[in-house]
């Protein structure tokens, strides 16, 4: 970036920040909040630890410890699995395909901020009388009649984080469909793009159904309904078909992406095409669409009767073969590669095994009559432990120790990262492994406590233990980020031998990504121009003027404007001066719509006369 | 290479809309919109055909619902669709005037159905105690409904917000996407009208 | 279930048995040791596919290891290009269609399972057992039997039980690992199972569906007896009379407090249909006290004294005037003396 940028205070770096809708800017805010609020759902983990480390602990109340794990599971899976993919994908998706921006700069933004208050409306709970309490899938009637208004700020908190993410869903599928560059073929995208279409198409399938599901849930506690009130005739099933029907493919919108990821880090430090690249991109699209037919698989104890339990156990277990071809083609990547070890490719080879193995409990807890064991008991928590953390944490650390440099312009500390990997991993096994057994010796999930004499207490302790060495790891990580970006190794534009178009351009990238953009030859464009060519990117075009969006303040104020009515429509029924707030909030949010429609925003150019100077 | 050149051309090519990348994008970006609308439809269908016979002891379908208003109602949303097919096709010969008055007609037709819907939960509420409270059935059915009619008003506002911003300045390459997109946006909650005067209206007499 | 799995069940309870015995796994709580039918049913599947499972994990790894060691990068080769191979048919097409069989085995098993555990053609001729799940305790409901009775659910050994269950408030899930898979309790739409236990003995009962802040201490007990035993307890639940005079001081002592604090709005003595709290008529005879907590007088006082130590939500709370030490110590007598039968958990092996 220019000298300009550099000697900016903090206020106008702040602003920046604040009015930003550069997508690679916007990733990083999403990694900033993402890795916030991983923090922040770690600390929550660690207290649940604490409390099962012996049976019978009083170290907090059941009704916190309720608290804990409904925001432990809120946090992980909406505030920082989600955002850190988000932000992932903001800041290289664009750049794999060859794309000077995004589809929809404003919209982009626009869905970080939603997010953002999303998350901040969540955790002022905590301020204001109590988290909500009724777990992360919130099932009714336990979330209907659940006191206080912890569940309010649930319902308010993801409709807004999830609205933002309907945004961001949609800006990646016009952004892949539309602004690919000359010659990048759908059949010649990176693996990571791929997935990124994919989810996002999972996400604009899903997330509608969660928006439904949490408004019913919000007239129920909020304005009377009774759609889930079984004295007015509701039903409190209909939450849990409407919530797994988004909650499924979820699990794939978080899993996916971390697939991309691995892909390409195999790829690059195996020093070979990916094996099986067609199939790969067929497994991807067949998992997602599975994963719309398999929701029910959460529900084989609710009573659906055999027919329906036997359907889903079936398609969920078809599920399997996709993901075994992956597995395969990943290891055949491997094979007969030149392999290299660091600490990106350590938590592509760590994936390998976990993953396998949460794979392999996938289809267990699949088989209906065995889940009616499994169920909502520990073994089902180290199912998806196995699944979450060893496919998506490990795939976002994985990211991050790849793509560090391409972001932030500095090489993350090998030592440090190797040490972050060895401790997670570990700790990891220590933490879930020992939790399939507790599982099937009758300790349900969800147990503020665990009662003396029931043979419980070592897998418990060993469980702890292992939770502690996950702490570690983190930290090490943190400590590794912060003296990266104080004395890091500054990196070069393609510090690891690259195979695709991210590698092409400096690190970290100019604002406008691409002075010319390039001309794609084929799969692994800047492997193919180094094997062939002349070692970088022909250009497909000549010099010019390069359109470049303006920045806005709207999306901030559109976003605060619905925060500040949420609090309105929590209180309205106890507060009068709610009506100010929701009456406001409304009023802020519409008006930065209205603003927004009416005020022509044309973005500006830069002059290819600009753009020669920058090459010096 | 100013924008006012760039966006205001000799002559409008032959579909406007879709003349930049923005509007492409646009274009693009509202299809996919509306599948997620889909899904949040087929969402409300669901819960309403799972709970349409928990009335609680309250009124049924059958003895609610008249099918002459509906009728009506139908009538003119799907008129308002056609309406606005015809401001489509103006704006695609650069006709900016008929564009406007084509639109405003939608408009119109779209107030008026909104009117009638007001209407017919005033008359539910008052001849038959028939609330969003009183039983699932309720609920289901006003949130269904009410999302389809918050649809209608979302969009009656933002016809009238492009309309009189464009007023004065005609059509150009940046404003015929908005108009396009809306026009997409208000075909599909004609179809969902569709949907719901079958499923909820026909059925619920009938079935 | 199917005959050749004997061999891989004996195999994996050996092993699994050397975890029990190592002090991990309560026998009549772990599913790993099950001793009725249903969870014998679970159980097959769960080695079945576990034994399928760790093959595939074995091929998984063999490839693994092999690719690691043999092609990492070694030293004086580091401008080595590999050949870029595009993928291979055979290979892929192997691994498409051997999943696919090995699914086909898991597959057919799981759903026999299904629909024979799914199969209530008995039901009519056989024991019935109106369960209601509630926030935090289970109550029993003998259908046509006339014996309600709360948290001990008494059964005969080797005769199915059809179990019909209704929650009053959330939703809550009937779990006795040892005995058999868990089915939600769901506020409406009536689930019915059947448990089929092979030997005498107290089985540990759970909720396995989150219910609000006492969910983990929401446990109950199946009392297994042989079905001798179970008609004597038939009879004898059936022959408390509530109204009998006092026979005892502490009797009419203890019935003149119930009355006073209006115990019995919530809980009945005998056969009744008030079911706001639990049914007592055995509460003497009972496993544990609030499912949980020795049955000790000392526990009764504390729990009649405040139960939200015991139980934090629970909806007795605050219900009744404070009790006085003296008051509290008199009614814990009195529940105490209430055993009906001499067939209780103590002599089912407890």
């Amino acid at each position: 970036m220019s000298i300009a940028t550099q000697n900016k205070g903090f206020a106008a770096v702040l602003w920046d920040y604040l009015t930003t809708v550069d997508h690679k800017k916007i990733g990083k805010l999403y990694l900033y909040a993402g890795g916030l609020f991983f923090l922040l759902g770690g600390l929550e983990a660690m207290i649940i630890r604490i409390q099962l480390i012996e049976p019978e602990n009083d170290f907090i109340t059941a009704g916190l410890y309720n608290e804990m794990i409904t925001m432990h599971g809120t946090t992980m899976i909406f505030l920082a699995a989600m955002p850190l993919l988000l932000g992932l994908m903001n800041a290289i998706m664009p750049l794999q395909i060859g794309a000077r921006d995004v589809a929809f700069p404003f919209l982009n933004s626009l869905g970080f901020w939603m997010f953002l208050f999303g998350g901040i409306m969540l955790n002022v709970s905590w301020f204001t009388g109590g988290a909500p309490d009724a777990g992360w899938t919130a099932y009714s009637p336990l979330s209907t009649t659940s006191p206080g208004h912890g569940v309010d700020y649930y319902i308010m908190g993801l409709q807004l984080s999830g609205a933002g993410t309907l945004m961001g869903g949609i800006n990646f599928l016009v952004t892949i469909v539309n602004m690919r560059a000359p010659g990048m073929t759908y059949m010649r995208m990176p693996l990571f793009t791929w997935t990124t279409f994919v989810i996002s198409v999972l996400i604009l399938f899903a997330f509608p159904a969660l928006t439904v599901g949490l408004f019913l849930l919000m007239f129920d506690r909020m304005f009377g309904a009774a759609f889930f009130d079984v004295a007015l005739g509701g039903n409190s099933i209909i939450w849990q078909h409407i919530f797994w029907i988004f909650g499924h493919p979820e699990v794939y919108i978080l899993v996916l992406p971390a697939f991309g990821i691995f892909s390409d880090i195999f790829s690059t430090f195996s020093k070979k095409r990916l094996f099986g690249y067609t199939a790969m991109v067929f497994a991807t699209v067949l998992i997602a669409f599975l994963g719309f037919m398999v929701w029910a698989h959460h529900m084989f104890t609710v009573g659906m009767g055999p027919v329906a339990n036997s359907i889903f156990a079936i398609a969920t277990m078809a599920i399997a073969v996709p993901t075994g071809i992956k597995i395969f083609n990943w290891l055949l990547t491997l094979w007969g590669g030149q392999i290299t070890i660091n600490s990106a490719m350590l938590w592509a080879l760590g994936f390998i095994p976990t993953f396998t193995l949460g794979g392999m409990t996938g289809v267990m807890v699949a088989a209906s009559v065995a889940d009616y064991q499994y169920h909502d008991t520990y073994f089902v928590v180290a199912h998806f432990h196995y699944v979450i953390v060893g496919g998506v944490v490990f795939g976002i650390l994985a990211g991050c120790h790849y793509w560090w440099p391409k972001i932030f312009g500095r090489i993350l500390h090998e030592g440090m990262g190797k040490l972050t990997f060895w401790t997670f991993f570990i700790g990891f096994h220590l933490t879930f492994f020992i939790q399939h057994f507790l599982g099937l010796m009758g300790m349900p999930r969800r147990y503020w406590v665990f009662l003396e004499d029931q043979g419980l207490d070592t897998g418990n302790f060993i469980s702890t233990i292992g939770a502690f060495f996950m702490a570690f790891g983190v930290i090490v990580f943190l400590i590794n980020a912060i003296y990266t970006a104080i004395k890091g190794e500054k990196a070069p534009a393609d510090p690891w031998g690259g195979r695709t178009l991210e590698w092409a351009i400096a690190s970290p990238p100019p604002y406008y990504n691409f002075k010319q953009l390039p001309l794609v030859r084929g799969l692994d464009p800047l492997w193919i121009e180094k094997v062939e060519g002349k070692g970088k990117m022909t250009p497909a075009e000549p010099l010019g003027d390069v359109h470049m969006p303006n920045g806005s303040f709207i999306p901030f104020v559109m976003s605060l404007g619905f925060f500040i009515a949420s609090f309105g429509f929590i209180y309205h029924a106890t507060h009068d001066v709610a009506y100010l707030f929701l009456f406001g909030g409304m009023a802020i949010g519409l008006g930065s719509m209205l603003v927004r429609s009416l005020k022509d925003d044309h973005g500006y150019h830069i002059t290819k006369e600009e753009l020669e100077r920058e090459a010096d | 290479m100013s924008h006012d050149h760039s966006l205001n051309p000799e002559t409008m090519p032959h579909n406007p809309e879709k003349a930049t990348l923005e509007g492409k994008n646009k274009f693009l970006g509202l299809w996919f919109f509306l599948g997620g609308e889909t899904v949040l439809f087929a969402s409300l269908f669901g819960t309403y055909l799972a709970l349409k016979n928990s009335t609680a002891g309250g009124p049924s379908s059958e003895e609610l619902f008249g099918l002459e208003l509906v009728f009506i109602m139908t009538m003119l949303l799907l008129t308002s669709s056609l309406t606005s097919v015809y401001a489509m096709y103006h704006m695609k010969n650069n006709d900016f005037k008929k564009m406007q008055l084509w639109l405003g007609i939608t408009g119109l037709l779209g107030l008026a159905f909104l009117s009638l819907e007001i209407y017919e939960f005033y008359h539910y509420i008052h001849e038959y105690g028939f609330t969003f409270r009183s039983s699932a059935f309720g609920s289901a059915f006003y949130t269904l409904v009410g999302f389809h009619g918050g649809h209608v008003l979302f969009g009656l506002c933002w016809l009238t917000a492009i309309m009189v911003r464009n007023a004065k300045r005609g059509l150009n390459l940046y404003n015929a996407p908005k108009f396009n997109t809306f026009s997409l946006y208000w075909h599909f909650i004609d179809v969902v009208w569709v949907f719901i005067f079958t499923v909820v209206y026909l059925m619920g007499k009938v079935g | 279930m199917l005959g050749w799995m004997g061999k891989f069940r004996a195999l994996f309870l050996l092993s699994s048995l050397a975890l029990v015995l190592s002090g991990c796994g309560k026998e009549n709580l772990t599913a790993l040791v099950p001793k009725g039918y249903g969870a014998e049913s679970s159980l097959d599947l769960i080695i079945l596919t576990t034994v399928i499972m760790l093959f595939v994990f074995a091929v998984v790894m063999v490839i693994y290891v092999i690719a690691l060691v043999r092609f990492r990068k070694k030293k004086g080769q580091e401008d080595y290009i590999p050949k870029q191979v595009e993928g291979n048919h055979t290979l892929e097409t192997i691994w498409t269609v051997i999943p696919i069989l090995l699914l086909i085995i898991i597959a057919v098993p799981t759903v026999i399972a299904t629909f024979d555990l799914a199969d209530d053609a008995g039901a009519e001729d056989a024991i019935n057992v109106n369960v209601t799940g509630n926030q935090y305790w289970w109550h029993f409901d003998y259908a046509g039997e006339e014996i309600q009775t709360s948290q001990d659910l008494y059964i005969p050994v080797g005769e199915r039980v059809y179990l019909n269950m209704l929650s009053s408030d959330v939703i809550h899930s009937l779990w006795v690992p040892s005995l058999s898979g868990k089915m939600d309790v769901n506020p409406e739409n009536e689930n019915t199972m059947y448990i089929e236990a092979y030997e005498e003995g107290v089985y540990w009962g759970k909720c396995a569906e989150f219910c609000g802040p006492s969910h983990s201490l929401m446990d109950f007990k199946v009392v297994v007896v042989s079905p001798e035993e179970y008609e004597e307890w038939v009879a004898d639940m059936q022959n408390v009379d509530p109204e009998e005079p006092a026979d005892s001081e502490i009797v009419e002592d203890g019935q003149q407090l119930f009355e006073e604090n209006n115990c019995m709005a919530c809980h009945a003595i005998g056969s009744s249909p008030v079911a706001t709290g639990p049914n007592l008529t055995n509460f003497g005879d009972r496993s544990r006290l609030a499912g949980i907590e020795d049955l000790s007088k000392d526990n009764l006082v504390k729990w009649l004294k405040n139960p939200e130590l015991i139980k934090p939500g629970n909806k007795m709370t605050g219900k009744y005037p404070t009790l006085s030490d003296e008051d509290a110590d008199k009614l814990a007598d009195y529940l105490l003396q209430l055993q009906p039968s001499d067939i209780t958990p103590d002599s089912a092996g407890n």
